[in-house]
């Protein structure tokens, strides 16, 4: 039986305020009547009612939600595929493929966006929501991949086998047996990528063109005129449905 | 003689640098219980896995039925497999993982559930149709995966060290069981297995194979009292062997003399055909046929061999003696439990081994 010490109760009080008390303050603070937003004056929901006036945020909004989809379909379908290739018909040249598919882990983002803006000009392609949709599949592919390699890695290979045996062909020994399996590792990995495209700033900023706007680079610009309670109120719902999203995905992946 | 039901003529395979099956040549019967026994890497599994069609020859020819399965993939041979993992579908359920080989082959849909309802009766899982595998015991898992196979009416059932997985009271009762439904059915069972007991248990016929290659082909009763090698005899079983060379021959009968026996004696056995004085030959006994005694007398046995007891181990039903014969021989001897009155003998203690020359398997090099 582990005993419960006052220093280590204290010590996961302070991590989470550390963590989570700004995003309350910021929450709360989307609720103040004041305009100035440092001292309580009371509440309100007159921030978020001016949000919701807002057509340029309106049109963020949907342009965000509409890359986040597009491009979360996207790597969902290459990951699923590349994964099963990596992980279930060796090639030579595997490992150096393989981790160059991950790189995008681990380069700065900010090499990736201009890296992706560059070959965007370079093969003339002009920047719109197209190129947005492109570079946030590209950063999302290898995060599909890790989440869906490494169900697939946990599945006995007797079980595609044991399917063939008992008559089916090859693709019905995937989509009957092989698929159904990957289907909560595929949505943990849907909500995971759907979340970060919908918070990606950076790339983001890189690849859209006149008339892209996603709702962070909305958000920025909002900020460049001043903080105002606004921008607490939006980003309070922001917060709240990544968060949401985020839970989902750690559950489907824990099944 | 039955029409053979599986042919493999001349079959090779190799992984890697390893011959892992090396000319194998078998013919199994229609509707018989066949085992092939071998330690790991003896080539057992890889001929399986042939013969389901995940690997193919790369020498020789594989008939089933008579019509060659080179080039026909897994999905279109007559022949199902019982997995040694079981790889029941875990997210079918019982009846679901049942009817899966009946929808690949489009039986028709009220025709599956009768089907599947026959096989959960075969093996006795009736109620249990819409339990997931991970709601199932071991044994039942094992129950499922045979109905699995068996449903789809094989020309071959294929079972992949069908027992392993299952503790040892289980194994014994599935032992049974397996060979019961076998015999209902009337199937070609191929059996792959590296535990002597479970082959003999179950098999009509054993092949032994080590190292790619076939040792033996026979009766349960051939290879465990006629086994034609030395590693035969010592797979199937404990056997206690002597090496040594023939001194005389008399009529059926010749003598062995050997180095590690005690001075002065020597054994009586049958005489293996073709060989003379002075050839090799190894004396294999089988520690349950040795009688033990504290009397020197040979009262109607052949043999007698001094000897002194290192150990003593009781395990119920018998109890198992390990003899010092000599400093390098060391024998060991069953006694079965009979009850009051039999005489036991403590470590230390001088005693004699006793055996008939008939009982003793020697083979010449």
């Amino acid at each position: 039986m582990v005993r419960r010490t006052p220093w280590l109760l204290s010590a996961s009080v302070a991590n989470l305020c550390f963590l989570y008390a700004p995003i309350l303050v910021l929450i709360l603070f989307s609720f103040n009547a004041s305009r100035l937003s440092a001292a309580w004056q009371g509440f309100t929901l007159e921030w978020y009612r001016l949000l919701a006036e807002d057509e340029a945020l309106r049109l963020s909004v949907w342009n965000s939600l509409l890359v986040a989809l597009v491009s979360t379909l996207v790597a969902t379908g290459l990951g699923v595929c590349a994964a099963i290739g990596l992980e279930r018909h060796p090639f030579r040249g595997q490992k150096v493929v393989e981790s160059a598919m991950l790189l995008p882990l681990v380069i700065p983002e900010i090499m990736m966006g201009v890296s992706l803006m560059l070959f965007f000009l370079l093969v003339k392609l002009p920047l719109s929501l197209i190129t947005v949709t492109i570079g946030h599949a590209a950063f999302n592919l290898p995060i599909v991949l890790v989440i869906v390699r490494a169900r697939l890695r946990k599945l006995d290979p007797s079980l595609e086998e044991a399917a063939r045996d008992l008559g089916a062909t090859p693709w019905q020994a995937f989509s009957r047996v092989t698929l159904p399996l990957l289907v909560p590792a595929m949505w943990g990995s849907v909500l995971l990528a759907f979340t970060i495209s919908l918070d990606d700033f950076i790339v983001t900023f890189f690849t859209a063109g006149p008339g892209s706007t996603t709702l962070p680079l909305y958000v920025y610009s909002m900020v460049k005129s001043g903080v105002t309670p606004v921008i607490n109120a939006l980003s309070a719902i922001l917060v709240v449905v990544s968060m949401t999203l985020i839970g989902a995905s750690l559950a489907l992946q824990r099944r | 003689m039955a029409e053979p039901s599986v042919e493999l003529r001349e079959v090779s395979k190799r992984h890697g640098d390893t011959l892992a099956v090396d000319r194998l040549s078998l013919t199994i019967r229609r509707g018989e219980f066949f085992s092939i026994l071998g330690p790991s890497g003896s080539g057992k599994t890889t001929t399986l896995r042939m013969l389901a069609g995940f690997e193919s020859p790369d020498a020789g020819d594989i008939l089933i039925d008579g019509r060659s399965v080179r080039g026909v993939p897994p999905n279109r041979r007559p022949v199902n497999l019982v997995f040694q993992t079981y790889a029941l579908f875990p997210h079918l359920t019982v009846a679901g993982n049942i009817a899966f080989g009946l929808e690949m082959r489009r039986v028709p849909r009220a025709d599956i559930a009768a089907r599947v309802q026959e096989a959960l009766d075969m093996v006795r899982l009736q109620g249990k149709q819409d339990r997931l595998p991970a709601q199932l015991s071991g044994g039942e898992q094992q129950r499922v995966a045979l109905a699995r196979a068996l449903v789809n009416r094989p020309a071959v059932l294929l079972l992949d060290e069908p027992l392993g997985a299952l503790d040892q009271q289980l194994r014994a009762d599935m032992q049974v069981e397996l060979k019961t439904i076998q015999e209902r059915v009337g199937l070609t069972f191929i059996c792959v297995t590296h535990h002597q007991e479970e082959a003999l248990t179950m098999s009509d016929r054993v092949a032994v194979m080590q190292q790619g290659r076939l040792l033996q082909v026979g009766s349960p009763r051939d290879i465990y009292e006629a086994p034609q090698s030395a590693f035969v005899a010592g797979f199937i079983g404990i056997s206690n062997s002597l090496a040594g060379r023939i001194e005389t021959v008399n009529g059926a009968r010749c003598t062995v003399r050997a180095a590690d026996l005690p001075s002065g004696f020597s054994v009586v056995a049958r005489c293996p055909v073709g060989a003379g004085v002075g050839a090799q030959a190894t004396v294999v006994l089988r520690p349950e046929r040795i009688h033990l005694s504290a009397d020197v007398q040979l009262n109607g046995y052949d043999n007698v061999l001094p000897a002194r007891v290192s150990k003593a181990i009781y395990n119920g039903s018998e109890t198992q003696y390990v003899l010092a014969l000599s400093d390098r021989l060391s024998w060991q001897v069953r006694v079965p439990n009979i009850g009051n009155g039999q005489q036991r003998f403590q470590p230390g203690t001088p005693v004699f081994l006793r055996w008939h020359a008939d009982e003793a398997v020697v083979l010449s090099e």
